[in-house]
């Protein structure tokens, strides 16, 4: 049964990550952001699949189940195209791009190889702590990919408030989605009914709030950005 | 085995993104100076902003007609602060070294908070400047 909290939560998603691929055009940075905003409009229309599938079957029915754990997946893998691209800005200078095309090549033939023989492996009883297991597996590489492309950032002194923003926005998400992922898969009774809605629109909020108040030519010292007790 | 190592390193790098990336919107509003007015409403006229000022200024700014695009990162600072605030409790007996930083990150927040007020009493004026001109 649907409550007005679960309502709220999807509209307020949809609208907003539809208002991040309108930024993106309004800003007139989609070639620049093009991955960025495909990620982003597919996500909108995957938000539509699963709020029909939720009311059509019920939060608590198997097809609603398979259908979020898998979808969210498939959205984490388009997503390791958006952390590429971050990637190829942050290298720009150097030249690279040619390089890092054949690392994202590398690591997507990878990923798909370890999914299929996950799944290979599990065809017998795709079961649900299979779904949150390859769920939890695909984040942490996610958190692991920002986490190097932030210490890349931080090493070559990047100063563009923006691409800072959006990594940043990034790596909260995914560490909160493996840390949800993970307690899921430690304590399977444990109801978190509410908190991956919730962490699901920590990421187009926090996108679109960059692309609206930071423009593209904002900068800042990275040096302010790391805690440092002293 | 593996679920617990992820999880506990998915919260050790949750914290550090979530910290560099509060910091990253403070470092926006710290280029900012505060105006005479601001500083007369919320009664810091001869001296800086403090870390204790935090929850008043916001009380202050809730009292403000909303702007409509800056409630996230009044959220997003607000839970940074509250972060903080625990962290300082807990530094206090643990690792004392962490006190003038969390103080220092406090300042910062309400330094911000003070930004969010100036910029909504403009917007008020604005408002009140507009509907003043409808009349007339």
């Amino acid at each position: 049964m649907l409550g007005p909290f679960d309502y709220a939560i999807w509209i307020v998603g949809f609208l907003v990550e539809i208002g991040v691929v309108v930024c993106v055009i309004y800003r007139s940075s989609l070639f620049r952001y093009l991955s960025l905003a495909i990620y982003m409009f597919c996500v909108a229309l995957v938000s539509c699949g699963q709020f029909w599938c939720l009311e059509r079957f019920g939060y608590a029915s198997h097809q609603y189940f398979y259908c979020y754990y898998y979808t969210e997946s498939l959205l984490t893998i388009l997503l390791f195209w958006t952390i590429i691209q971050f990637y190829q800005q942050t290298f720009r200078e150097m030249n690279v791009s040619g390089y890092i095309r054949g690392a994202a090549a590398l690591l997507l033939l990878a990923t798909a190889l370890f999914s299929y023989i996950v799944v290979h492996e599990n065809r017998n009883h795709l079961t649900t702590h299979f779904a949150v297991e390859l769920g939890q597996n695909l984040h942490f590489v996610g958190v692991v990919l920002t986490y190097l492309l932030w210490g890349t950032i931080l090493k070559l002194r990047e100063t563009r408030t923006r691409l800072i923003q959006l990594v940043l926005a990034l790596g909260v998400y995914f560490s909160a989605t493996a840390c949800a992922y993970a307690l899921r898969n430690l304590f399977p009774s444990l109801l978190l009914r509410w908190v991956p809605p919730i962490i699901g629109l920590w990421l187009p909020v926090a996108w679109a709030y960059t692309f609206a108040k930071v423009s593209e030519d904002s900068r800042i010292g990275t040096a302010r950005l790391v805690a440092r007790a002293r | 085995m593996a679920a617990a190592l992820i999880c506990v390193i998915s919260i050790a790098l949750f914290l550090q993104f979530f910290v560099s990336y509060c910091r990253s919107v403070l470092a926006i509003s710290g280029r900012v100076e505060l105006s005479d007015r601001v500083r007369e409403v919320s009664g810091i006229s001869n001296r800086s902003v403090s870390a204790d000022d935090f929850s008043r200024l916001v009380q202050l700014v809730r009292l403000c007609p909303e702007q409509g695009d800056d409630e996230t990162e009044i959220r997003a600072v607000g839970t940074y602060y509250g972060l903080l605030r625990i962290i300082k409790y807990f530094s206090t007996f643990l690792i004392p070294g962490f006190g003038p930083w969390t103080e220092r990150e406090c300042s910062n927040c309400s330094h911000f908070a003070a930004v969010a007020l100036d910029r909504r009493i403009s917007y008020s004026r604005d408002l009140f400047t507009q509907q003043v001109a409808d009349r007339t």
